[in-house]
């Protein structure tokens, strides 16, 4: 029987570092495999996306298995807008089978903001019926309430909005995914400790783990395309205001240092129980923000 | 009602190229109410397609127009009897049932769309149209006050918003609301925020069943002895 590792790192009560790698639009996969060698041993996790921002990619399965077979720890993305509930519990016996236990369930972003626009958006299940899903197949039955032959066993994580303009709602969700059986929640983008701090007093109150979502930014121009142009990623003025301090050429080289600061604070603070950092196509960065932010170390 | 948008004239062009005597229909209802195939827009369309066929035609064509009360009702067809012996095809500018309706009535003639069947919706304001129901079979309006999630939220999913919109807009397209935040909102208004907090499983996307029986509407369910 599987069993996760990074399920037990959650119990540990240590700080975690989570990290993610989108798989590559088409056939070569050297680089993610440079990066996963990269990242493995720095971080307790890295996520595979899944066809993130709605564009096409190499399978999410397959990432994870390149994970897996590099010796890191792997969390499988799924999204319910590529496939319906049959495509998608064959996807989660797949991964068990092969040892990948740890499953990041999302609603996923609209078709109309990815690279297929003309496709047929799916959303059979929503992130809230997914993790349900998840927990039912443990019990040993699909969905359709035929047995299973081997029933799987899964570390369940989601996301949670904790900078949405318009939060209530999303707590109201928040509380759905607890009880249909979320035990680590990956936040969306926090760049305002204010509001971290704030969901943190409610969130407190579950026995769930909560990792907050860094996204490093490159400049405060991919801050305003952000803004404008990625669901849910709201980056606030003065964030966008520091990056424009940075020198010509040296925008990333801020924000680094930025996803280091608010890293360093959320730690000394013990505001939550660790960070997932996005480096959104800069994957190899994240070694410098761990330096920067005094948390290397062998996760192996 | 039926919300339709009427075809290019170079589509409808291309489709009724190949018949001499067209006749143009329109239908009184649903596309009379949204401008795109009652009889005014018959007759812009004839005289439309007229103006093309002088300009570049070779003269091949005949049209004539008609408008019929309602295109998806059969007793309403039999008016087109006489008006259909002499041409070779029909363009319909009814929705997708009623040029359905029209083909079955005259299996042996050509039957053409001359709109595209948008949606089921409601006007917003003057000339613009909003969709509002997806006809899924399983209203659950009342547990949304009002709102419907599975037109009003792009991904239309039941157990709140995803964490995509901004400013109470949809990531999927900045011009139109979220309809989970509009729900929560109405929810809130009505003191009803508990609906929103319960779980909902996923739908069931059997067909609704495709005949209704008068007697099974009447008796409000599924009662076999009376359903016909």
């Amino acid at each position: 029987m599987s069993s996760s590792l990074f399920e037990e790192k959650l119990n540990s009560g240590e700080f975690l570092v989570t990290t993610e790698i989108g798989p590559p639009k088409g056939a070569d996969i050297s680089e993610m495999v440079h990066d996963i060698g990269l990242l493995k041993d720095m971080v307790d996790a890295i996520n595979v996306t899944d066809h993130q921002s709605s564009g096409n990619a190499v399978p999410l399965d397959r990432g994870c298995l390149l994970i897996k077979e590099h010796g890191g720890e792997p969390v499988l993305q799924v999204t319910c807008r590529d496939r319906n509930r049959l495509a998608i519990q064959a996807e989660l016996l797949l991964a068990y089978s092969r040892g990948i236990c740890n499953v990041l369930c999302l609603t996923g972003d609209s078709i109309d903001v990815g690279d297929h626009k003309e496709a047929k958006p799916v959303f059979d299940l929503d992130s809230v019926q997914l993790l349900k899903m998840a927990r039912i197949m443990e019990s040993g039955t699909d969905m359709g309430g035929n047995e299973l032959k081997g029933a799987p066993k899964f570390c369940l994580g989601t996301t949670v909005h904790p900078e949405a303009d318009f939060i209530e709602p999303q707590l109201i969700k928040f509380d759905k995914k607890v009880a249909a059986g979320a035990q680590f929640f990956q936040t969306q983008g926090i760049f305002d400790l204010a509001s971290l701090r704030r969901f943190m007093q409610y969130a407190s109150q579950f026995d769930v783990k909560i990792l907050a979502g860094i996204i490093v930014m490159a400049s405060a121009r991919m801050a305003k395309y952000m803004n404008a142009n990625v669901p849910g990623i709201i980056v606030p003025q003065p964030t966008i205001d520091e990056l424009a301090t940075a020198e010509k050429g040296k925008g990333l080289e801020k924000g680094i240092e930025m996803a280091a600061r608010l890293i360093k604070t959320i730690k000394e603070e013990k505001l939550c129980h660790g960070v997932h950092i996005m480096a959104v196509g800069n994957e190899r960065i994240v070694p410098d923000i761990l330096e920067a932010a005094e948390l290397t170390r062998v996760r192996a | 009602m039926i919300v339709a948008e009427q075809k290019s004239l170079e589509e409808i062009g291309r489709m009724i190229d190949a018949y001499g005597r067209v006749l143009i229909l329109g239908c009184g209802t649903c596309v009379t109410v949204c401008g795109a195939g009652g009889e005014r827009e018959v007759s812009l369309l004839h005289s439309a397609l007229r103006v093309a066929e002088a300009r570049g035609g070779n003269g091949a064509h005949a049209f004539s127009e008609y408008t019929l009360k309602r295109q998806c009702d059969p007793e309403f067809l039999d008016a087109l009897q006489d008006r259909v012996e002499d041409v070779d095809a029909i363009l319909s500018l009814g929705c997708g049932i009623g040029v359905q309706a029209v083909a079955e009535r005259f299996p042996n003639l050509r039957v053409l769309p001359g709109v595209n069947t948008s949606f089921m919706g409601m006007a917003k304001e003057w000339g613009i149209w909003d969709e509002r129901c997806a006809a899924c079979g399983d209203c659950r309006l009342d547990e949304t006050g009002g709102i419907c999630p599975i037109t009003r939220c792009t991904k239309g999913i039941l157990n709140g918003p995803c964490a995509g919109p901004k400013n109470g807009k949809c990531e999927a397209n900045k011009d139109m609301d979220c309809g989970w935040i509009l729900i929560y909102q109405r929810l809130g208004n009505l003191q009803l925020l508990e609906n929103m907090r319960r779980y909902y499983p996923p739908r069931d996307f059997r067909a609704p069943k495709r005949i209704v029986g008068k007697a099974e509407v009447y008796a409000g369910g599924d009662n076999e002895q009376l359903s016909i």
